[in-house]
């Protein structure tokens, strides 16, 4: 699993990245009570804007951490955004996109590396 | 950046693990360990504790007793101060000679003399403005005396035991106790929609009270960010973001606030700064009103977002004054400004949220019924 400094995880599996937020990021922005995602089949640049959250608090955006393709969404998210105050390693998961350079994986933080970064 | 003022329950609030924040000059906590969905659910559901020291308590004297106090402070609020009865409150509001509004406040009979109690971010100003628009009367600024509202449906077998009699006080009664935790100044009054009290307790005392009422298993400390979304929920204007002194009371939809004393044709109509606007815009109608919005789905429409009549209306009919997510409607809400044409409850509007409208409904406020001991 690798890590971003805006707090997203990325988990690559055969070729399919899955990414959502840290337990960090989660606990940071308090309870999440609107999460819009992006459409499978949209093909997104890294750093662009493509899942909007929304706290109690606020709006933040999540950025592509990757270039590629959409391939999945998080629908139950969507009914129930509680899902990723939850579990936001887990089923609190946002989408799955398909890198077309999956070389930009090795530019992130391993799981130690997110630790101290977040001391 | 100057530093920021404590109350006396700051340090009890960092035992409690608050995340503190900085609001109208003073550390305050914006969340406890809960977390503002569930202390906002808890306080709708048992009682939620808040610290509300950073308010300013004024007290008003005449040298002929509480009339004399109560006809001085006509002139500066649109409020019937001469009927008040003893030991009873009500909401007002200090206006401008445009009719805008200075602060909102609450306004106690306390037999020979006023107790006012104000916004923080407005208490200096309050202060001043009734020191110089009241020059027959004496304006003492109470500062030894910390405030505390204990809100919601346990708020009363919580506080009974500490203050005996309160469980027979009414929406709006207000009363002097004696404690083990000195005399209490209590109101049975608050600004969630729920029932419960606001109490003024001696600074020195203030940390052992707070610790008396949270020792009831009912009893949660609440931070700033659910009294927000309680207050929205209520449907009741936050000072500085729905009413300021670019909106007037007419406007804003508190006219229920002047009584008919104060309006025209009352005994004693006007007299107020901004009384002609005011009283003008009661006859004549406003081109704005503040409405409740519902939006669709469920993206929040915070402060800021712009309101539409159609989706694609080049021109917005107003704006979304605050908006949060509602955790007992659950659901988003807001309150704004719309054109007048278009106040009807159920009317179709749109809210611009990053650059794209969403469908919005006009709604009737407050979106959770309230809760009061009337």
């Amino acid at each position: 699993m690798k890590f971003t400094e805006e707090h997203e995880w990325l988990q690559d599996d055969d070729g399919v990245v899955t990414v959502g937020i840290t337990d960090h990021a989660a606990e940071q922005l308090g309870d999440i009570v609107f999460v819009e995602l992006p459409e499978v089949g949209t093909e997104v640049t890294k750093d662009e804007e493509v899942v909007v959250i929304e706290s109690v608090k606020a709006a933040s955006d999540i950025l592509a951490p990757i270039d590629g393709e959409i391939v999945e969404v998080n629908e139950a998210i969507v009914d129930e955004p509680s899902k990723v105050n939850e579990d936001p390693m887990g089923d609190g998961w946002f989408f799955k996109v398909k890198p077309s350079d999956p070389g930009q994986m090795a530019d992130y933080m391993d799981e130690a590396g997110y630790k101290s970064f977040i001391g | 950046m100057a530093e920021l003022k404590e109350t006396p329950l700051t340090q009890l609030h960092r035992e409690l693990g608050a995340k503190m924040t900085g609001f109208a000059g003073y550390d305050m906590p914006l969340q406890f360990a809960l977390g503002v969905m569930k202390e906002h659910q808890h306080t709708r559901a048992q009682a939620g504790l808040f610290d509300v020291s950073h308010m300013g308590q004024v007290i008003v004297r005449h040298a002929s007793g509480y009339g004399g106090a109560a006809q001085a402070l006509e002139s500066l609020v649109p409020v019937d101060l001469m009927s008040l009865g003893e030991k009873r409150q009500r909401y007002g509001f200090f206006t401008n000679a445009e009719g805008g509004i200075l602060d909102d406040l609450m306004l106690t009979n306390r037999g020979d003399h006023l107790f006012v109690v104000v916004n923080a971010a407005c208490k200096d100003a309050d202060i001043a403005h009734m020191k110089a628009g009241l020059p027959d009367c004496d304006v003492v600024e109470v500062t030894d005396r910390a405030l505390l509202a204990l809100q919601g449906p346990a708020a009363v077998e919580a506080l009974a035991p500490i203050a005996g009699g309160c469980e027979i006080m009414k929406f709006l009664d207000t009363g002097i106790f004696t404690s083990d935790f000195g005399e209490l100044w209590i109101s049975r009054s608050g600004y969630t929609g729920e029932d419960g009290y606001e109490i003024s307790v001696m600074a020195d005392q203030a940390e052992a009270f707070a610790r008396a009422l949270l020792a009831h298993d009912a009893v949660e400390p609440i931070g700033l960010g659910a009294r927000d979304s309680l207050r929205l929920e209520a449907g009741l204007c936050l000072y500085g973001q729905d009413i300021d002194t670019s909106t007037t009371p007419v406007e804003a939809g508190l006219t229920w606030a002047i009584q008919k004393s104060r309006r025209a044709d009352g005994k004693r109509a006007g007299g107020f700064p901004g009384a002609e606007v005011i009283l003008g815009q009661m006859a004549n109608g406003v081109a704005r009103c503040r409405v409740g919005l519902r939006p669709e789905g469920r993206a929040p429409m915070r402060h800021g977002t712009a309101i539409f009549g159609s989706e694609d209306a080049e021109t917005p009919i107003g704006h979304v004054t605050s908006g949060a997510f509602g955790p007992t409607i659950e659901a988003p809400m807001s309150m704004g400004y719309v054109a007048a044409s278009h106040t009807a409850p159920d009317t179709q509007l749109f809210g611009e949220v990053r650059g794209k409208r969403m469908a919005v409904k006009v709604a009737s406020m407050p979106f959770t019924p309230a809760n009061f001991k009337r």
